[in-house]
């Protein structure tokens, strides 16, 4: 089912969201992938404040190519969101409500999602060209040392993504393949 | 003795960094429209789709395919009879890759520690597999390899008693255990034989392999089609979404190996999968 959703995030409205819905995102979202995140959360460990707030947000992790000019953006696709899953339950209990990646989460983040109500979204693997056409506007807010994996704040327009995890936990991944899954 | 310049190889592997980018070989693009056909789920053919006007936008923008450019995997064929001049050839690899990623807007992903992860913001160094062959021609394969899939990718020291069983089971693990992970629908190399590193070699390179095209020999190239078949079977589908798409090809590879040995290597690459390769 088509849904719609702005960011910042209003909870009752992630609520709605179920694992398969296609859902279409506009706002402000921020990119951070493995460099960033740990550092993010070394910097929360020395009890600092890291770069953005992460309240009712949503991360994106994805690192760009760099755009040419007169152009917003490179080729910007998700990357694997596994990768993150040791931050990802510090960032959830601070007040992130959403995630965009692809690939399958650990326990302890699916647990973590729940338990914070927050949604993990994949968006197509491989589509960077189709989906920087989603992307407005990129700032470096932060990390610019990091290159490619520095924290961008981007402004998103019907940025187009799949609920895979819901806040109840419901995995689209474990229920989609068995539906074609043959002998 | 036939000459050839170090310049000549840095020009084209620049050009070559860069279509890879940009274009995808003929091969796959053929593989990826016979599959919006025969893909049996809606979501699955949805993101086919998508991923056809994803290519559109790639080639008449140029915007890379994908974000992750990869990591530059280049194969050189020497033919023993060329003599390189002008330059160190290793070097000039390099600054091809260089100048194709600083000139081609595309991402640099190289990191020059794997524990202290500095990038290295050019690319370099790239991987680079040298084969001495016969004859007076260089034919260069680059391979950008994304590492969503190559984070995927496994080795098995199965035992002679495995057999052919052992290896289809390889295979089938590997793909299952890729999932959404490795961007399917997949193309699967598979290295049989060999010693521990000969077979992930053997695996990388088959992947620079036409899709398509199968194995002289008749069991392997009946058990690249049996194991198609089999991981279109798992239901993974495009994006790990569901469907009947999970793999485009996969492509069997051998070398003799050891009378106490059976090393399979299972490199996985996603859609995106960029092989060129240009003589000269």
């Amino acid at each position: 089912m088509d849904k719609y959703l702005s960011v910042p995030i209003k909870s009752e409205e992630l609520k709605k969201l179920k694992a398969g819905d296609y859902v279409y995102i506009t706002g402000i979202i921020y990119t951070a992938r493995d460099a960033a995140h740990k550092r993010m959360i070394e910097t929360l460990k020395e009890g600092k404040d890291i770069p953005f707030n992460v309240e009712n947000n949503i991360i994106y992790y994805m690192g760009p190519t760099p755009a040419r000019e007169g152009m917003p953006i490179g080729s910007a696709g998700p990357t694997t969101a596994s990768r993150m899953d040791k931050y990802t339950p510090v960032l959830l209990d601070r007040g992130l409500k959403g995630m965009i990646g692809k690939g399958k989460r650990s326990d302890e983040v699916k647990d973590s999602i729940i338990n914070n109500g927050a949604v993990y979204f994949a968006a197509v693997g491989g589509a960077g060209a189709l989906l920087s056409k989603c992307i407005k506007k990129s700032t470096i807010i932060a990390y610019d040392d990091l290159g490619t994996e520095a924290i961008r704040k981007l402004e998103v327009e019907n940025f187009p993504v799949i609920v895979v995890i819901d806040t109840e936990g419901q995995n689209l991944y474990d229920t989609a393949s068995i539906k074609y899954e043959k002998e | 003795m036939r000459k050839v310049n170090v310049n000549l190889i840095v020009d084209t592997i620049e050009e070559m960094c860069i279509e890879a980018a940009h274009f995808l070989s003929t091969d796959m693009d053929h593989a990826m429209k016979n599959a919006m056909n025969s893909e049996e789920s809606p979501l699955g053919k949805q993101i086919l789709n998508q991923l056809q006007k994803n290519l559109k936008i790639a080639k008449e923008e140029m915007i890379p395919i994908c974000q992750d450019t990869g990591m530059v995997v280049i194969f050189m064929e020497i033919g023993q009879e060329v003599y390189i001049e002008g330059g160190i050839l290793e070097e000039a690899i390099n600054e091809g890759v260089r100048r194709g990623y600083i000139n081609g807007y595309l991402r640099k992903s190289v990191v020059e520690d794997p524990i202290y992860r500095k990038n290295t913001k050019d690319n370099t160094p790239a991987v680079i597999h040298y084969n001495i062959v016969p004859g007076n021609k260089v034919e260069i394969t680059v391979a950008p390899k994304g590492f969503g899939s190559e984070n995927m990718s496994r080795i098995f020291m199965l035992k002679p008693s495995d057999g052919i069983e052992g290896v289809k089971n390889a295979i089938l693990t590997a793909v299952k255990d890729a999932g959404p992970n490795a961007c399917p629908p997949m193309v699967v190399g598979v290295g049989v034989g060999g010693t521990f590193e000969k077979c992930a070699i053997l695996a990388k390179k088959a992947l620079t392999r036409q899709v398509g095209d199968h194995s002289e020999i008749e069991y392997i190239k009946e058990l690249e089609l049996e194991m198609l078949e089999k991981v279109n079977k798992l239901g993974i589908g495009p994006g790990g979404l569901g469907g009947s798409t999970t793999a485009l090809a996969v492509n069997i590879d051998t070398y003799p190996t050891h009378i106490a040995g059976l090393p399979v290597a299972i490199n996985i690459c996603c859609h995106v999968n960029r092989h060129i390769k240009k003589e000269i």
